[in-house]
């Protein structure tokens, strides 16, 4: 994805997220059609877990209410391809290790890269734990489809350097200490990490955790090349409908 | 083998942002495991704090009507009544030593929440409990104690409302609040260090039941039976004896209303349970063909879990430990004969080892020598077995009790 990110004149791109499944699979369909129209970017599609560890209450609560109307992994996938299809921009797969266990991890990759993902977002799986996923993307991805390494205020210089190592298409970077959808301060301690950042990879970077307006993604738009909007756009989705998805975020740039 | 792994179960799978504490968390576990002086100290407020060395008592009853050697190991009596206890202090001391304020803490049963309470009180750190909204309504008197200790108890209402659920909400509180917050996995599973971090601070069951037994029966037991939820009770006696091939060790796991109905919680000793990863680590797991975990069910909250200890799974392919369940009914028929028969309330998690080593006895030579870990006490257990014995008179108490108290509050 590095040379899509690249090759735009927009001052910063968007990237959106939601849960597969939640509240069911026709309003996903909407939902992507409203953030595609949106002027999103790229977009992240969780496959929901029943143990969302790395995720915070609201997103943690739509992996479950996803499973308890009866999401499969298999129709999931069928409906990542679908939307693939449907729409020019990027899709990402964000899950949790453990359904690629499930799936088999070989298996699992091969079907990504055979229906057109871009990447894949595993939070739950380390790089020390990552050597052979990243070797089944570069294998059956053939340079389309990226493994996403998270960097995060807590690593350190030398971590942020090894993570740096084995990153491709964008580095996600995680901007506050704790679970999606709290509130970022997006003060000195951002510009500082960013810059870490920037000194452990060449790659783009996309900030994610917390953005909610115009004025967060104005600001970010000057350190990072992808703001990252996920569960600002979930509320909205659950207060005021599929509808006003589009406008939220035809609103943030 | 990669650090952290016990044959291919463990690791550590988690979110990077908890990277930097588990890398400091395991050079200080790491350091205090290799200073004798830090082992002597834990000893030493065991022995002040907590009653240890625990007896291991011999069963005289159950011996003579089984025709065996039965020991009892008491970890009942232990500071709040479970082995749980060892592991928290052993926590709590290395809290101390990295300077942190606050602890947090996962429960099932209640028994691991009131112990983290009771370290936090008697060191000076602020503590928060997760627990699941379930366990909270069946375990409501150690909910009752940690309020009083001083911790702020959270019930948990995601997912299945159960450990697992718990554990997931502690790691979230832990991912933004580790400056100053230590999380005291309650059991021997979670990323690595913890299962080895826990498993060697319960060393000191399996040590000292080494030495007693030796000392009463003039020779190592036969059998050793423990009761297996997480797999802390069972690591901690169990290490006292994984030298010795000829101990058969024997885990004994929730066969709730039994194997075939599928309400159990039996990873191990059925073949229900599949390799996964999940809440950090990769073992055994009761979950769908998709990688989703299974709703579990115990009568015992502290067995009622999807996962089980890594080294614990090891150890079962290596076919150096057994596995077997034990159904509700059959717990509490156990839990009911030993107290008829020693004078002993044992908790319903640990009258699972009861009850699988009762189930056993027929088919054991004459004269063998059986060690029973009994990993608590079940006084917290009243309302469960009251209801599952259907007490009346205890029925009529509560009806009047709750009179009582409607009256006052109208």
């Amino acid at each position: 994805m590095e040379k899509m990110i690249r090759s735009t004149k927009k001052p910063i791109l968007l990237m959106s997220h939601l849960v597969l499944g939640y509240p069911g699979i026709e309003e996903n369909r909407q939902v992507i059609a409203e953030m595609v129209a949106g002027g999103v970017d790229l977009m992240e599609l969780q496959i929901p877990f029943s143990e969302p560890i790395a995720d915070g209450p609201m997103i943690a609560k739509a992996n479950q209410d996803a499973l308890d109307n009866g999401f499969k992994v298999r129709a999931g996938l069928d409906f990542v391809a679908e939307a693939v299809k449907a729409h020019k921009i990027p899709f990402l797969i964000m899950t949790y290790y453990n359904i690629l266990m499930a799936y088999g991890v070989e298996e699992f990759i091969k079907e990504a890269a055979r229906i057109g993902v871009k990447g894949l977002i595993i939070p739950d799986l380390p790089p020390q734990e990552a050597t052979e996923a990243i070797a089944f993307c570069q294998k059956y991805g053939q340079g389309e489809l990226d493994w996403i390494q998270l960097m995060t205020p807590t690593s350190s210089d030398a971590r942020l350097a090894e993570i740096g190592k084995n990153a491709s298409g964008f580095v996600y970077c995680v901007a506050r200490k704790g679970v999606t959808g709290k509130k970022t301060d997006f003060g000195d301690d951002l510009a500082k990490f960013i810059k870490r950042c920037r000194a452990a990879t060449n790659l783009p970077l996309a900030v994610g955790f917390g953005v909610k307006s115009a004025a967060d993604v104005s600001q970010l738009s000057e350190l990072a090349e992808i703001a990252v909007v996920g569960t600002a756009a979930i509320k909205i989705h659950e207060e005021q409908g599929a509808k006003a998805v589009g406008e939220f975020f035809k609103g943030l740039r | 083998m990669k650090k952290g792994y016990f044959g291919s179960y463990g690791g550590a799978f988690i979110p990077e942002i908890l990277h930097e504490t588990f890398q400091q968390l395991t050079a200080q576990y790491e350091a205090a495991r290799s200073d004798p002086a830090f082992w002597a100290e834990y000893i030493a407020l065991m022995e002040n704090y907590s009653g240890r060395p625990t007896p291991l008592t011999y069963a005289a009853n159950l011996s003579k009507q089984l025709n065996k050697e039965i020991y009892i190991k008491r970890e009942d009596l232990n500071q709040t009544g479970a082995h749980k206890a060892n592991n928290v202090m052993g926590q709590g001391l290395l809290v101390k030593r990295m300077g942190k304020t606050r602890v947090i803490a996962e429960t099932g049963a209640g028994q691991h929440g009131v112990a983290t309470a009771t370290m936090a009180a008697r060191m000076g750190f602020e503590c928060t409990i997760y627990m699941g909204a379930v366990d909270v309504e069946r375990q409501r008197p150690n909910v009752f104690w940690m309020q009083q200790l001083g911790a702020k108890v959270v019930p948990v209402t995601s997912g299945s409302q159960t450990l697992k659920d718990a554990v997931n909400e502690a790691l979230r509180d832990w991912v933004g609040s580790m400056d100053t917050t230590h999380y005291v996995l309650g059991t021997a599973c979670g990323a690595h260090p913890f299962p080895e971090m826990v498993s060697w601070f319960q060393s000191v069951i399996g040590k000292e039941a080494r030495e007693q037994i030796i000392k009463l029966a003039g020779r190592l037991p036969d059998r050793v039976y423990a009761c297996v939820g997480g797999g802390s009770n069972a690591m901690g006696v169990f290490q006292g004896f994984l030298e010795n091939q000829e101990v058969e060790l024997i885990g004994v796991e929730a066969g709730g209303k039994g194997i075939s109905t599928g309400q159990h919680a039996a990873r191990l000793a059925s073949s229900d349970a599949t390799d996964g990863v999940a809440q950090g680590y990769r073992t055994f797991f009761l979950q769908d063909s998709d990688g989703q975990m299974l709703d579990t069910h115990s009568v015992a909250a502290g067995l009622d879990y999807v996962g089980v200890s890594p080294i614990l799974a090891d150890l079962h392919s290596k076919g150096r430990v057994r596995f077997i369940a034990a159904t509700d009914d059959a717990v509490v028929e156990a839990l009911k004969f030993l107290m008829k028969n020693e004078g002993l309330i044992a908790a319903l998690e640990s009258s699972h080892a009861v009850a699988g080593a009762l189930a056993e006895m027929d088919g054991l030579a004459d004269g063998s020598v059986v060690i029973i870990n009994l990993s608590g006490r079940g006084d917290k257990d009243i309302f469960t077995v009251a209801d599952a014995l259907g007490d009346p008179g205890w029925r009529q108490f509560i009806a009047q009790k709750a009179k009582q108290y409607a009256g006052e509050s109208s």
